[in-house]
């Protein structure tokens, strides 16, 4: 059986994948694993997953333009001139609270 | 469909491949090549330095020696681990490895004949493979790049070790200064060949693929540049006359034998038939173990 | 006392020979995630052999490798040349619950206890993975006649009073020992490559 070896390096990280091992079960696995991924004292934790329980997730649809949810689906910087060069005009009485209508 | 043409400009843009995506048949069966031997390289270098563990002489080097082969057989589990999962079994590369039908690098073919040899081969043989190990952190197949991570930061131990044996034995006897120097001349020639000969890059499948990123004269000047002046600073002798370093910054040196490499690494050299049959005795001797353990 | 001193002695020194033996491993193990793992077993067993040494000397590497031969207090056991598989779990798993027994009985002394009680934390490990492969092995024929073999060996590794337990905890019968005292056929081969190196330079020489 493959097992795929996470280990979390340090309190406070995530674990990251690191490798993988054959091994017969979870105990030949951990005393490999421990050697392996640990006799440096680099790894405070380890997961042992066999890699048939992994649910692989590898595809998107992107078919219509959603970027609006991301950073990237704006541009502000025709806009920002705009509005900053504005704001340098002196402005006439009463015009400011019906620009933009 | 799937693009031959498009994948080679990837690659060469900087993508990343990981295991489950396409690729031509022709990179796979590179890739598979050129890790495999890697792989063998790691398990073939463990035995000249094998029999040296059980010579060593403080209790402190017994276990950083013993440390040092210990991560290579680890080294090899990785390895061996990347070519599985590309399609070739580790039993396959073990078999073709005993058969002499695998290649694995010149170096691990000659033997260790003094406490010199085990200083030298952590200081400088190493040292030429890690300048080839940090060039594959680039390695455009993701996976083996990332062990690449692992192995070479492992392997800074190894030189530092190296380094120290040899300087001890510098700050000694004359005899033991005597011992480094033998070593030295006598692991120049396939220190010198170890980074294959100068194939210009851009014909060479390996650099064209990005599997390499670094071309082999490129290597050897690394290495030449940084360990040529940490012999010399010894009061260490190079076997080569023309060695020297240019007013460019290169270096000049007397051609390598590259007969003796090829050679060498067709499966004929000093040590080749003693060390594969040693593997393929405890390979054959142990097959019950495996039988009984990964029967489950 | 020079009663504690032969008995720290002969475990040291049974630490360094099995950890010698255990060495011999490395790189043809048959499997190469064992052969990393049972390497750190030979590591920590230099290791311990190493503290202590140091606790009855202040230079280890001389005690370790510049005695004669016959000053050398290893149980029989730890001697033996076994390098095929059976034979070497058969020896760690009986070594480490022979080890066990002499471990626990030291972490009682007001002298050495502290250390003891080091080693045995690293050895739990040790414990774990000999359990583990006498597990796997236990039905096979080549395993059960390899410990039927060095049984007598490994009751030479701990106190006649403790021998007892150790028959226990093994399953098997107590028999007549082999006494620590005399070396084996194979001690004296080991001990020339152990200290050829160290030989060759005049006493003092740094490696």
């Amino acid at each position: 059986m493959i097992y795929e070896v996470f280990r979390r390096e340090r309190k406070g990280q995530a674990f990251e994948h690191a490798g993988s091992m054959v091994a017969p079960d979870t105990e030949f696995a951990e005393a490999w694993a421990r050697e392996q991924y640990g006799r440096r004292g680099e790894s405070v934790a380890l997961w042992l997953v066999p890699r048939g329980a992994i649910h692989d997730v590898e595809d998107w649809a992107d078919e219509f333009d959603l970027k609006y949810r991301r950073v990237d689906g704006y541009s502000i910087k025709a806009r920002l001139k705009e509005a900053r060069e504005r704001a340098a005009q002196p402005m006439a009485r009463g015009e400011g609270s019906t620009r933009g209508r | 469909m799937p693009d031959e043409q498009a994948f080679l400009e990837y690659v060469q843009g900087g993508g990343q491949v990981e295991t489950g995506d396409w690729m031509p048949d022709d990179y796979r069966a590179k890739l598979i090549k050129f890790i495999e031997m890697h792989g063998n390289s790691e398990l073939m270098g463990v035995l000249p330095e094998r029999e040296w563990i059980l010579r060593v002489p403080t209790l402190q080097r017994k276990l950083a020696l013993t440390a040092k082969v210990q991560d290579e057989v680890g080294h090899a589990q990785l390895i061996y681990r990347v070519v599985e999962d590309l399609g070739k079994p580790r039993e396959r590369c073990l078999a073709d490895l005993v058969d002499g039908k695998a290649k694995f690098h010149n170096v691990f073919h000659y033997p260790t004949k003094t406490w010199g040899d085990v200083g030298v081969i952590a200081w400088l043989v190493d040292a030429a493979a890690i300048i080839s190990q940090k060039a594959l952190l680039k390695c455009s197949y993701a996976p083996y790049a990332r062990i690449m991570k692992k192995i070479c930061w492992e392997e800074s131990f190894h030189i530092l070790h190296g380094r120290d044996v040899i300087l001890t034995m510098m700050n000694g006897t004359d005899e033991q200064r005597e011992l480094v120097q033998e070593a030295v001349n006598r692991w120049w020639g396939p220190l010198m060949q170890f980074h294959g000969n100068p194939i210009p890059k851009e014909t060479d499948p390996m650099y064209i693929w990005r599997i390499k990123s670094q071309g082999n004269e490129e290597a050897r000047q690394q290495f030449l540049d940084g360990y040529v002046p940490q012999v010399w600073e010894l009061g260490l002798t190079v076997p080569d006359p023309k060695l020297r370093r240019r007013e460019d910054g290169t270096w000049e040196y007397g051609e390598p034998d590259w007969d003796e490499l090829r050679h060498v690494v067709t499966g004929h050299g000093p040590k080749t038939d003693e060390r594969l049959a040693f593997r393929r005795r405890f390979l054959d001797q142990e097959q019950w173990v495996r039988d009984a353990v990964l029967a489950a | 006392m020079a009663d504690d001193r032969e008995l720290l002695l002969g475990l040291a020194d049974d630490e360094l020979v099995i950890g010698w033996r255990d060495s011999e491993w490395t790189g043809i193990a048959p499997l190469l995630e064992e052969d990393v793992a049972f390497s750190s077993i030979a590591q920590n067993e230099i290791g311990h052999a190493r503290a202590v040494y140091e606790r009855l000397t202040d230079d280890a590497d001389a005690l370790a490798f510049d005695r004669p031969l016959d000053e050398y207090r290893c149980a029989p056991l730890v001697e033996l040349r076994l390098l095929d598989w059976a034979h070497t779990i058969a020896r760690r798993w009986l070594y480490e619950v022979a080890d066990e027994i002499r471990i626990t009985a030291l972490m009682e002394d007001a002298d050495v206890g502290g250390l003891a009680a080091k080693i045995n934390r690293e050895e739990a490990y040790h414990r774990m993975h000999a359990e583990m492969w006498r597990e796997r092995l236990r039905d096979e024929p080549r395993f059960r006649e390899a410990v039927t073999e060095l049984w007598p060996y490994a009751l030479g590794v701990v106190l006649p009073a403790q021998r007892e337990e150790l028959a226990a905890r093994v399953g098997l019968d107590e028999v007549a020992a082999v006494e620590r005292g005399s070396h084996t056929d194979d001690f004296a081969p080991l001990w020339e490559e152990m200290t050829m190196v160290r030989r060759s330079a005049p006493a003092g020489a740094q490696w």
